[in-house]
């Protein structure tokens, strides 16, 4: 996964640069754009395996640079946001993109949500356990094992964890959840959610008060994280 | 002075002062037959006063002339006429005119010099915060930016022989100053969205178990040498509340607690429901008394055992860029206010008070709650 191609839009010369010196020393070759109209322009001409696209851009909204993407860029789009302004967040998020970062991020932070974002674009195969530290997720028994020992989960706790699983590293909002689970007639039902994250902690979890594996994202949803 | 009478309109000022004199001068004149007609002056000259304590100048001068004619025409003998006939009644008559202008221009005059006052008191004050906030401000600002500048200075300068470990050091103040900076512009946004109005909140149901563990994870540096006991409420309820917002309260007095106590110092994190049953006490339609109504409390409470706060300043904390006269650096005056903004935005209360070494913050929010979360369902 070395050596992957990624495209960086945003306006800000420092910024900018910051990640490109960032990137380029942890072996990712890297492209960037100042603008919308020049970001959506290398875009189309190469099409790199991952987009970094802030949100404020000077030319064009990043919520419509995002949708027109869409249309046709199927890899990964992380977004950079100044505000932590939770809607604008879960908006992007809905919109298509895979992850987000609020500045100032921390580069550790990047790389992870970089890697995490690629690692789900190539990981097609058809291998029907997911192994997530101590758990063991078995699509095709609909298993989950925590050091080999069986978790018993009811009906909908095990769809909740294997749709995580199946997107190990990535945001998934509150509505995308309860739409998943539950169905588009309960996307204001959150507290369904809410009840059912607190069991399914309480079951998988070694701690539930310091979830390792079902991270809270305040105000937009929850992160499954698998992986070191 | 009576400010809410003199936002009457200048229309029914004229109508109520001319309605008043008249009203007193039909009072007076049916009792003519006991009060002589220089008492009636008297209490025509009392009107006149009152009225100059609230109204206008031009109200209370229409007023003043009015009562001074219908005073001529009705009490001074020879009644119904304009005609004074006596010299020491034309006297007490021009007397008159005099003294209810007077009284009228007077009072007027202290109004204003008041108001002069009073406006002049609130621009000293405002003044006054705003140096508070700029020393606030420049300071906890600028020595994040000092570190900054220094710091890089030495890492760029070719001729300086810096150690390994030194260079790292540089670098770890320079981040620590950056994500103090952070902090800083954080907590102005957060006064700013309170100051103008325009905070929206967005309620949704909130796990507190997961609010307050989350936030003390967020604050587990700080927190390190610190005692916590947390004790959330068994089956309490899910609240709706904004989760950003009640995870800011929190972070907030626990980031005051962990760098105002000593370290190792205990800090008690208590949740729990407050429910406040409405009986309705008509026995003779029921049995028992029945409950007409539940009103549901999220009550936290944060107590360490720290210095307290003085008595004298128990109140001041919460006012914007207040700091106590002994604090340490660190902030800017604005954590304490901005969770009283959020808590109010909730329409709940926030109570400090000290206890045996320590100080205690008691928080009581009205929600919306839930207990699904306690039925076995699938």
């Amino acid at each position: 996964m070395n050596n992957a191609a990624i495209l960086v839009i945003d306006d800000e010369v420092q910024i900018r640069r910051l990640l490109e010196i960032t990137l380029e020393s942890n072996q990712f070759n890297v492209e960037s754009a100042d603008s919308a109209k020049e970001g959506l322009r290398i875009a189309a001409t190469h099409p790199p395996d991952l987009i970094i696209l802030d949100l404020g851009l000077p030319d064009e909204n990043g919520h419509s640079v995002l949708k027109k993407l869409r249309e046709w860029y199927t890899r990964p789009v992380l977004i950079l946001s100044v505000q932590s302004s939770e809607e604008d967040i879960v908006k992007a998020l809905d919109n298509g993109a895979n992850d987000y970062l609020v500045k100032p991020f921390r580069t550790g932070e990047l790389l992870a949500r970089i890697r995490s974002a690629l690692r789900s674009n190539t990981t097609e195969d058809s291998n029907p356990v997911i192994d997530c530290k101590e758990l063991q997720i078995d699509l095709g028994t609909r298993t989950v094992k925590k050091n080999n020992e069986i978790i018993k989960l009811t009906a909908t706790e095990y769809k909740l964890l294997s749709l995580f699983a199946q997107q190990e590293g990535k945001v998934l909002t509150h509505q995308y959840l309860l739409r998943e689970i539950w169905g588009p007639g309960y996307i204001n039902q959150s507290q369904y959610l809410r009840v059912f994250i607190a069991q399914l902690r309480k079951k998988i979890e070694t701690d539930p008060n310091r979830p390792a594996y079902i991270v809270t994202e305040s105000g937009v949803g929850y992160r499954f994280i698998a992986k070191e | 002075m009576l400010p809410q009478l003199s936002k009457i309109s200048k229309a029914n000022q004229f109508l109520i002062s001319v309605g008043l004199v008249i009203l007193v001068s039909a009072g007076c004149y049916s009792l003519s037959v006991y009060i002589g007609y220089k008492v009636v002056a008297f209490i025509l000259l009392l009107t006149v006063s009152l009225i100059a304590i609230v109204f206008d100048i031009l109200p209370v001068l229409i007023a003043a002339l009015l009562s001074a004619l219908v005073w001529n025409f009705f009490f001074i003998p020879p009644k119904f006429t304009f005609h004074i006939s006596t010299a020491e009644d034309g006297f007490l008559f021009l007397m008159y005119f005099i003294i209810a202008f007077i009284n009228g221009v007077l009072t007027n005059r202290i109004r204003r010099i008041e108001r002069q006052v009073r406006e002049k008191e609130e621009k000293e004050k405002t003044v006054k915060l705003y140096n508070t906030l700029l020393n606030s401000l420049s300071h906890e600002l600028k020595t994040p930016i000092a570190t900054i500048v220094g710091a890089t200075d030495n890492l760029l300068s070719s001729s300086s022989n810096l150690s390994v470990d030194n260079r790292k050091e540089l670098a770890e103040n320079i981040s620590m100053a950056a994500l103090r900076l952070n902090q800083q512009v954080e907590n102005l946004l957060s006064m700013s969205r309170l100051e103008s109005g325009f905070l929206q909140i967005h309620k949704d149901w909130c796990d507190i178990n997961e609010l307050v563990y989350d936030t003390i994870h967020r604050l587990e540096q700080q927190l390190k040498g610190h005692q916590l006991h947390i004790s959330v409420e068994e089956n309490l309820p899910l609240y709706k509340l904004d989760y950003g917002l009640m995870e800011q309260v929190l972070y907030n007095l626990l980031y005051n607690a962990s760098i105002y106590t000593p370290a190792y110092a205990d800090i008690f994190i208590t949740a729990k429901n407050n429910a406040e049953k409405i009986y309705n006490l008509d026995t003779t339609t029921a049995e028992h008394s029945e409950v007409k109504n539940e009103n549901n409390f999220l009550t936290l409470i944060i107590e360490d055992r720290g210095p307290g706060f003085p008595k004298e300043e128990l109140e001041k904390v919460f006012d914007k860029f207040y700091r106590l006269s002994n604090s340490i650096t660190g902030g800017t005056g604005l954590g304490l206010s901005i969770v009283k903004g959020f808590v109010e935005a909730h329409n709940g209360t926030v109570i400090l008070e000290n206890v045996p070494h320590g100080a205690r913050f008691t928080i009581e929010i009205p929600a919306e709650t839930s207990y699904i979360n306690n039925l076995k369902n699938e």
